[in-house]
């Protein structure tokens, strides 16, 4: 018995375990302080939705051995480009959500094949190399926004200020078309946002079906054992790029679902750290640094948006005050720092 | 008393197993001060091992220790480290050069054994506050470089200096030790050139001359015999025999340490065949694969055959198909049924028809983590786009799962693969069945040449034959040209047409499986043979 | 590769940034006294933390961002003396003091997750960083005033327990700056707090002479050959970050004390970034750092830093153009550094193989 115990904490991780147990107690403390249990329920969901596709852009990258994506800014540049783009056209309803996934697309291709080229040429520290990459990109395009010509009153400054403001509302425009899409009301709390869930499911099953590909199947090779891949006559700076590209656009994709269930884009200073809680959600999930599946973006999206939803309402009401800042930098923060300093064993 | 005067080493009855098999039986060897011992074998005769037990290396105590006796200085030893060892006065330089590339020739002679001057912050922080003092450094470095014999500038940082010069470094710092009374030199003169290797083996007498005794292994015989006192040839892991230079000759040593002939070869000579048309020709051929150096290897292969290359570790045996398959960086001129094929391309020579089963079995030849039937088919998978059903025009190519596991079953029935089931990890196989499936995985690609190294490394006696008879099979019943890399002598000459022995990054020389014993021994040993050189025909 | 070409590769930064600056410092119409009494402060200010990065980068550790560790520690210990009212030389010693131990916990701390994280220390580095913010503000946010005993109210969140967002240090006002008055026309010159930065300089310089100075020179080139060796390897590759954890404590202390006022909760979130960037920005990289690099750091990325908003304003009317581009730039050249240190080391392991092998032809074509 005690040999199981040990050998489920060694599988899991005990920082998973400590999380997984202090979520229930919060689902366990629910009713006793005064919040419903169906509005967090719901809330769960939408920010499931919100944030899955965005958790989701990562699989690439990890399982071709590119770690994980902390230059995860550079598919929600492409991503802003394209939301701020299609209300510049003017565009509404679904077509304008189209637009926006299209512009991004072209946008994130091409931030993915430069990305892709210097992560080729820095194998073995492509996360510190990332990060910054991320960082000094969001304020290079910090000064983008003051200075691109942008027209949709809008979206610039009131008062004739030059430059994009820095939340742009979706609404008016494509705020919600997914999540009001064939949405289902179940009691009187609980609006089930059918639209943002299918979507989410049709991106999951295209990435399954893109692994089951030569192409995929060569990158699961790479990720694997970059070595014996070459040996195997497959191109591994070309499966790399190719993962890099695909996690950048699908990252484009999941920041423009992201605003359309938020209602705002957010520009500037906003995604600078939006890569820790992605990669936080998708370690939690039980990912590795080298190992990810799909499996593990819902559980730990869905673990990681119930304690974000959860503990600032359950724990302000009983402390009394709102630690949910500090909770949420601690536990992702924390869940990144165990996830680097397991060494990956291999077991002979 | 007498004892500890007449000999510096005593080992008696030293015996060691691993996991069940006896690796050294019953070594008795004595070494007296000032003596140079020369230690020769063949791979596995067990000179590492033996080394790693003088030396108290943690894998043997992790192994279940060894038996015998060791008797250093007097004393019975067991060194529970190779510090302790050191400690006690033996030195060991290994063939891995082992130096801080960016430090100076003083700063690596005194690695970690600096002189230091005392500084009052040792008091409250501890003996690592004192300041090294780098005039004594300066003065015990060129003592030690004086003695070897050597024009060497200690500022010189090491990594630019030549590589001869690094060698020298390593002795150089083993030298430095006071108590130093024996030192080991394993290869010592691998990388040096003529001359060098004539300064370092002078630098060598000069130390046994002031009393310090020097355990030598080579495979340069000629080496060997021109500075030891005495011989030691080691085979199948007990003392053959001990030699004295002068009383024997290279033949002599070669046999006793080669073996001699217990049974005839097990080829008839009427059965060798004789084809003469050549599939691959290799000219001049430079592989930089770490441990297996190509130094300009030249050879001709003829189709159907079954070709052998055989030799020393490390002399480069296994770097020629290391590579021709572009898994190390090569240079050279390389045909393949006539046209000249591209080298540093693994996709390439895949597509002209070549596979390679690796001698590295666990980290080239399969993905433990994946199941057997996907690891057997992703090489055809990405060369040969088998495996695939093409959906939408072409555009996408989806993996056909149903094919794969129907071509895996053939070969789990063709080969005798123990498994549970076509979607069992590999990793959970026999090594010997892993080897299998990475045969079966070159096979389902239907090469017209296939390189094997090392083909029954790391199975149980059983599987060897299996795999040996597998390979000729195949050669038989399709035709496949097969270059098979191996450590074993026995299965070079059961299977092999032609055995060809790498010595130094070279071909010494090309021999039929019936040539005497003797002859194989004296081409791995740099040895010329007196005989005409048989370099293809 | 010619040497000229290396020479340029290697010090791409400082080039760049010179280059940059030369621009810039007559677009922002700043004075050149202006500039020297600016660059005067941010000498004295921000040398000391910098230097605190020199001995992770002997040790192979790379760039430690885990300096923000003792920053918070130093932070701590401001916040006590606060409380207990000390003012004077003797406040800012007895911070030191009691941060001291904190730090060492600390840095012990960051050492072993760093061990555990073997070649990835600079990214485990910055997220353990952001982690134990997390940590402080649960001590300094939550803690302080409840568990921990606070009396001095003024200090502390109208709530009643927290620390405010912003402590006043008054009582430690550039306490060390004024020390050794020196007055050079109209320019204060801190004489007291170089002579600490001169006296950290020669700490560090005799540290690198000592056996545990080439013990963590050894175990940076190259961990296998120094554990062979005998040496301690995890042991000293702790003992780097503890060293450099106090040091960047002592660092941030100093650095407070000139600016008067703790923004409790942000002072140290910019302060491994900054500290980084300049050290790259004076020549350094991830494997060689020496004290030159600091003081070329700081003199030319704090004249950037300076020269930015208003040039930004000249050039496209907007200062905050300037703001953002300064983030822009300290973001950018760790990347541009890391990039560029990545890929040196590749070519010139390549280098080394190809010199290898021409050497080994050379000896064996008979």
């Amino acid at each position: 018995m005690k040999k199981k115990i040990q050998n489920i904490i060694e599988n899991f991780g005990l920082p998973r375990i400590i999380i997984f147990l202090f979520l229930v107690l919060l689902f366990i403390l629910t009713p006793f302080v005064g919040i419903r249990f169906d509005t967090s329920i719901n809330d769960v969901i939408v920010r499931f939705g919100m944030n899955g596709i965005l958790v989701l852009s990562l699989i690439p990258m990890v399982k071709t051995g590119c770690g994980l994506n902390f230059g995860l800014q550079l598919g929600i540049i492409a991503g802003i480009l394209g939301a701020v783009t299609s209300i510049e056209m003017n565009t509404t309803g679904f077509t304008g959500f189209f637009t926006a996934i299209g512009i991004a697309f072209f946008f994130a291709i091409v931030f993915g094949f430069l990305y892709g080229l210097l992560l080729n040429k820095v194998k073995g520290d492509e996360m510190v190399v990332a990060t910054y990459v991320g960082f000094s990109s969001v304020s290079f395009m910090s000064i983008m926004w003051l200075m691109l010509p942008f027209k949709s009153p809008n979206m610039i400054w009131a008062y004739g200020g030059s430059g994009l403001r820095t939340t742009i509302n979706t609404k008016g425009y494509w705020f919600h078309v997914l999540t009001d899409f064939l949405q289902i009301k179940i009691g009187h709390y609980i609006i089930f946002p059918t639209g943002t869930i299918l979507f989410f499911a049709l991106l999951t099953f295209l990435v399954w079906a893109f692994f089951r590909t030569k192409i995929g199947a060569a990158m699961i090779v790479v990720g694997s054992n970059a070595d014996y891949a070459n040996s195997c006559g497959v191109n591994v700076d070309k499966m790399r790029s190719i993962s890099v590209i695909l996690s950048t656009v699908i990252a484009a994709i999941g920041i423009i679902v992201y605003q359309e269930s938020f209602g705002f884009i957010q520009l500037y200073t906003a995604p600078l750290f939006m890569a820790f809680p992605a990669v936080a959600a998708l370690l939690l999930g039980g990912a590795t640094v080298g190992k990810a599946s799909i499996k593990n973006v819902i559980i730990g999206v869905f673990l990681f948006q119930s304690i974000l939803t959860m503990t600032p309402s359950v724990v302000s009401n009983i402390i009394k005050s709102d630690m949910s800042e500090t909770i949420r930098i601690i536990l992702s923060n924390g869940m990144i720092v165990y996830a680097l300093t397991r060494i990956t064993r291999v077991r002979t | 008393m007498e004892s500890k005067e007449k000999y510096l080493l005593k080992m008696e009855h030293v015996s060691k197993d691993f996991y069940g098999t006896k690796v050294l039986k019953n070594i008795n060897i004595s070494v007296k001060p000032g003596e140079i011992i020369g230690l020769v074998g063949e791979n596995g005769a067990g000179k590492s091992t033996l080394m790693n037990i003088l030396f108290g290396n943690p894998i043997i105590h992790e192994t279940g220790g060894f038996e015998g006796k060791i008797i250093f200085d007097g004393k019975e030893v067991n060194f529970a480290s190779p510090f302790d060892a050191i400690y006690a006065g033996i030195g060991m330089v290994h063939q891995e050069f082992i130096f801080i590339p960016g430090f100076t020739a003083i700063e690596n002679i005194l690695l970690n054994k600096e002189p230091t001057r005392y500084s009052f912050f040792s008091e409250i922080f501890g003996d690592k506050l004192n300041v090294l003092n780098r005039e004594e450094m300066k003065k015990r470095a060129i003592e030690a470089i004086k003695i070897l014999g050597i024009e060497l500038n200690p500022e010189i940082i090491v990594k630019e200096m030549p590589v001869g010069h690094k060698q020298f470094i390593e002795i150089a710092r083993e030298i430095d030790r006071k108590l130093l009374k024996l030192l080991v030199l394993d290869e010592p003169t691998a990388v040096l050139t003529e001359s060098e290797a004539g300064i370092a083996m002078k630098a060598i007498k000069k130390l046994a001359d002031k009393g310090v005794s020097v355990i030598f292994i080579s495979h340069r015989l000629q080496e060997i015999l021109d500075s030891c006192d005495r011989i030691v040839v080691l085979k199948d892991g007990s003392v053959q025999k001990e030699l004295i230079p002068s009383d024997t000759n290279p033949r002599e040593v070669a046999e006793y340490m080669i073996g001699h002939e217990l049974t005839k070869s097990i080829w008839k000579s009427k059965e060798i065949r004789k084809i003469s048309e050549t599939i691959l020709e290799v000219n001049n051929l430079w592989v930089d694969m770490p441990g297996e150096q190509v130094n300009g290897a030249s050879f001709k292969v003829n189709k159907g055959e079954i070709f052998g290359i055989g030799g020393l570790t490390g002399q480069g045996k296994l770097g020629i198909a290391n590579g021709i398959m572009g898994l190390h960086p090569a240079e050279g001129e390389v045909k393949f049924k006539g046209k000249p094929i591209f080298l540093n391309n693994s996709k390439y020579v895949l597509e002209q028809g070549i596979a390679f089963v690796s001698e590295d079995r666990r980290g080239l030849g399969l993905i433990l983590d994946q199941p057997i039937f996907k690891n057997i088919t992703f090489t055809a998978m990405q060369i040969k786009d088998m495996f695939l059903k093409s959906l939408l025009g072409g555009l996408i190519k989806w993996s056909d799962d149903k094919a794969m596991i129907k071509i895996t079953r053939e070969y789990i029935d063709a080969l005798q693969i123990k498994c549970e089931s076509e979607k069992q990890l590999v990793r959970e196989l026999s090594g010997g069945n892993q080897q299998k499936l990475c045969m079966a995985k070159v096979f389902v690609l239907k090469p017209e040449l296939i390189f094997v190294s090392e083909p029954t490394r790391g199975i149980d006696v059983g599987a060897k034959s299996l795999v040996l008879d597998t390979l000729r099979e195949y050669n038989r019943k399709y035709g496949i040209t097969i270059i098979m890399a191996s450590s074993e002598l026995v299965e070079l000459r059961a299977i092999c047409e032609r055995i060809a022995i790498v010595d130094e990054g070279r071909i010494s020389g090309i021999l039929p499986p019936t040539a005497k014993l003797v002859e194989f021994g004296l081409l791995m040993l740099g040895i010329k043979s007196k005989k005409k050189e048989t370099i293809g025909k | 590769m010619n040497p000229g070409v290396r020479f340029l590769i290697n010090y791409a930064v400082p080039i760049i940034f010179i280059i940059l600056v030369a621009f810039a410092i007559p677009l922002s119409g700043l004075s050149g006294e202006y500039f020297i009494r600016e660059l005067t402060i941010r000498l004295s200010r921000n040398s000391f933390l910098i230097l605190a990065l020199l001995i992770p980068v002997m040790a192979g550790m790379g760039m430690n961002f885990g300096i923000v560790l003792g920053a918070m520690a130093g932070e701590i210990g401001l916040v006590f003396i606060t409380d207990w009212r000390i003012i004077g030389m003797p406040g800012m010693l007895l911070a030191m003091l009691i941060s001291t131990p904190i730090a060492v916990l600390l840095g012990y701390f960051a050492g072993i997750i760093l061990n555990r994280a073997k070649g990835r220390e600079m990214v485990t580095g910055f997220m353990l960083a952001f982690f134990m913010n997390g940590i402080y503000q649960l001590f300094v946010l939550y803690g302080m005033g409840n568990i921990i005993p606070i009396s001095n109210s003024s200090i502390l969140l109208p709530r009643g327990y927290g620390i405010r967002n912003s402590i006043s240090l008054l009582g430690i006002r550039q306490v060390l700056d004024k020390l050794i008055p020196l007055k050079i026309g109209d320019i204060l010159i801190p004489v007291a707090t170089f002579l600490v930065i001169a006296t950290l300089c020669v700490f560090i310089i005799w540290f690198r002479k000592t056996k545990l100075g080439q013990d963590m020179r050894t175990v940076g080139q190259d961990n296998e050959v120094a554990r062979v060796s005998g040496i301690n390897v995890e042991r000293t590759r702790v003992l780097s970050i503890v060293i450099s954890t106090v040091l960047a404590c002592y660092g941030q202390i100093l650095f407070l004390q000139n600016i008067g006022t703790m923004n409790t909760y942000q002072s140290h979130e910019q302060v491994g970034v900054f500290a980084i960037a300049a050290l790259l920005v004076g020549g350094a990289s991830v494997a060689k750092a020496n004290i030159p690099n600091v003081f070329i750091g700081v003199i030319l990325f704090h004249t950037m830093f300076v020269v930015s908003p208003r040039a930004g304003k000249a050039l496209m009317g907007q200062a905050q153009l300037g703001e953002y581009f300064r983030v822009f730039v300290s973001y950018g050249v760790i990347a541009f550094s890391l990039a560029l240190y990545a890929w040196r080391k590749r070519v010139e392991k390549e280098n080394e193989r190809k010199k290898i092998m021409n050497y080994r032809k050379s000896i064996l074509v008979k």
